[in-house]
């Protein structure tokens, strides 16, 4: 009798644990769907999606199906936090998103409070000076590229006034504030220091001022739809100074939006799918098999997001889910070893980056890498 | 000085398109009492149909034609139709939020039909510039103000020189009086409804390769043309011309010059003025209400 129980609690006991062998991996992507941000979040959304189902097909991470849900800030802070929050209490293995770092700036404290590792694609500067230990980028930080853009625009554009056109929010002010430092050092005056506002669709007086500054060049510094208007508006006011930018200027939904207007532009791009890469290149042909169109540097940064996953967890041997941000700090990525993350990228203490970079040029609509700038370490 | 003279151009040309939207508002209240809350998704409508056709595999110059009659059947028959007959027999307000509502299903509509990310468009006015007193000055800008102004003109000249357009200023100045003088009223209203969406129709048309094709573009264009009709003057035609122009032009100046943080605040702060001194509008008229 007592075998017959005690064979009984085994099966019962396997019973229970037999759902932990399946157990999925389950991920919430928090991101810009709607809003001023759809551009960015959708194309972070669609590269998670992609990564989700290779991993899953080539069967999972240690065995483990990816499962991933989709939520909507609608490019609004408040909503961001309010998602995160609801996010958080479903228990995620990691959190993916937001891509604004107004909305990351005010998400990250909630996900570092309940110990759950965040995978944003924000360029702010400060949002990996804050201290937080569960925060990694998927991109450079403006920390590490407006020094090259300010140096690229002093001695090669040979530019000594520069107007500067940045977009009024945590994402541009950040901008605005490195490259005014940069210039400072570099002994660039600044002729014209113009904000704008997120969505805002006329840019008739701001390229105006941009004119009367008789500056060498711009440095305009917008998020995607936005730096698409405003390039329309230069070209529509005959301004034919060189305009350079920080990736989304010469993104390639603002090349779709902006049409020849975007020709001329010129800006540091930490990921651009005309890399001059294999693993970018068989990325890109992938993406524009599933979705039909040429996603920008924020389907990569999606798609990369699931990668450091796979790549942390693999690193750990197990699924831990309060390990995931140890584990990645520190951590070198090969493409060798882990062909999704598409170029070999080191994650340091605060959960920056270094990688290769490009300065890119638009030319008949397409974008054009004039220079690879090396890994810094 | 050049910095002036090209901000009152650009200025000019946003404001001939505020204009014609707010044409639309001034006529739909004087002669059916609607006050249109969507007006500014009526002018978001009609490029993402012409889109749609040009889709189908038109050319874009059947896909303004094609558009355009979807939006005429749309924003001007089916609007009257369905929703505002059935709702201004309860009155003004339970119509007026009935706008509202359907302001945001539009929205609603467009993002889920055509994604929320926004779309190029082409445009109808030639790039380039032409340089005008030493300043150079945009083909599209001038090509905008140019169309703007040539319907602006045109609608006058139908509504003073023409039997129908003084049948429906008589329709819209007393309609009891115009009945009995054998006005066909009604006919008269409906066709003020397709006047104001064959004019939303022109204003997506020209101001869509500007903002591009996105389901929230008519916020802006919205609240600036019902301003642009209050200041001007909500029962004249002509005041919403001067009200969509000022307010083009003072947007504008008030970007480079104040600052562009409080640019949505200056015409704001024209409307309560307008309203608390001269509350018929730039050159409107006095209604005065007995009971």
């Amino acid at each position: 009798m007592k075998n017959v129980w005690t064979a009984g609690l085994a099966l019962l006991a396997a019973a229970f644990a037999f759902p932990a062998f399946a157990q999925d991996i389950e991920l919430v992507d928090v991101a810009e769907l709607s809003g001023g941000g759809a551009t960015v979040g959708t194309n972070f959304k669609n590269g998670v999606d992609l990564a989700v189902e290779e991993i899953n097909a080539a069967g999972g991470i240690l065995g483990h199906k990816i499962v991933v849900t989709h939520a909507d800030t609608q490019s609004n802070p408040g909503v961001a936090r309010a998602q995160v929050q609801k996010a958080l209490d479903s228990d995620p293995y990691v959190l993916l998103g937001p891509g604004y770092s107004g909305s990351v700036k005010v998400t990250a404290p909630l996900a570092a409070e309940a110990g759950v590792t965040q995978i944003m694609g924000g360029e702010a500067a400060e949002l990996t000076r804050m201290g937080d230990k569960f925060l990694f980028r998927t991109s450079f930080g403006q920390q590490s590229t407006m020094p090259k853009v300010a140096k690229y625009m002093a001695e090669d554009m040979k530019a000594k006034n520069v107007a500067i056109v940045w977009v009024n929010n945590d994402f541009g002010r950040g901008g605005r504030d490195a490259i005014a430092k940069e210039f400072d050092k570099l002994g660039v005056k600044v002729a014209a220091d113009i904000s704008t506002e997120a969505g805002q669709a006329d840019f008739a007086a701001d390229v105006a001022k941009v004119k009367a500054s008789n500056a060498d060049a711009a440095f305009v510094y917008l998020n995607e739809e936005e730096s698409a208007r405003i390039l329309k508006e230069f070209k529509r006011q005959g301004v034919t100074m060189p305009l350079m930018g920080e990736t989304t200027l010469v993104g390639q939904k603002v090349i779709d939006l902006a049409g020849d207007a975007a020709n001329g532009a010129r800006a540091h791009v930490g990921l651009t799918t005309d890399a001059p890469v294999d693993s970018i290149r068989a990325f890109r042909d992938r993406f524009v098999k599933k979705y039909n169109y040429v996603p920008d540097h924020n389907g990569i940064k999606g798609y990369l997001a699931v990668t450091m996953i796979k790549a942390a967890t693999e690193k750990m041997g197990k699924l831990d889910s309060k390990g995931v941000a140890d584990a990645l700090h520190g951590l070198t990525i090969k493409a060798a070893d882990q062909p999704g993350i598409l170029m070999d990228v080191t994650f340091d203490e605060n959960g920056d980056i270094d990688r290769e970079g490009f300065l890119v040029e638009v030319e008949n609509g397409k974008q054009v890498i004039k220079q690879i700038l090396p890994k810094l370490h | 000085m050049s910095n002036l003279f090209d901000l009152v151009i650009a200025g000019l040309a946003t404001g001939s398109i505020y204009a014609l939207v707010a044409i639309g508002f001034t006529l739909l209240w004087q002669t059916s009492q609607t006050i249109n809350f969507a007006q500014g998704e009526f002018v978001m409508l009609p490029a993402f149909l012409m889109l749609a056709v040009m889709r189908a595999g038109a050319p874009f110059w059947l896909a303004i034609i094609g558009g355009g009659l979807l939006s005429v059947a749309i924003l001007g028959v089916a609007f009257k139709k369905l929703l505002v007959d059935p709702m201004l027999r309860h009155g003004v307000l339970p119509l007026a939020i009935a706008t509202m509502a359907l302001s945001v299903a539009m929205k609603e509509s467009v993002k889920q039909f055509f994604s929320a990310e926004a779309q190029p468009f082409p445009s109808i006015a030639p790039s380039g510039s032409v340089s005008i007193f030493g300043s150079s000055v945009s083909l599209q800008s001038l090509g905008v103000f140019a169309f703007g102004v040539a319907a602006v003109i045109g609608l006058n000249l139908f509504l003073e020189r023409t039997s129908t357009g003084r049948q429906m200023q008589a329709a819209a100045q007393n309609p009891t009086v115009a009945r009995i003088v054998g006005v066909p009223v009604e006919r008269m209203i409906m066709l003020t409804f397709v006047i104001n969406a064959a004019l939303v129709a022109l204003a997506s048309l020209l101001v869509t390769p500007i903002y591009l094709a996105k389901f929230s573009s008519g916020d802006t264009l919205g609240q600036a043309a019902f301003i642009a009709a209050i200041v001007g003057g909500f029962n004249q035609v002509r005041g919403a011309i001067v009200g969509g122009l000022a307010i083009g032009v003072l947007d504008n100046l008030a970007a480079a010059y104040v600052s562009t943080q409080y640019r949505a605040a200056v015409p704001l702060v024209l409307l309560i003025v307008i309203i608390l001194f001269r509350p018929e509008g730039l050159i409107g008229r006095p209604e005065e209400r007995t009971v």
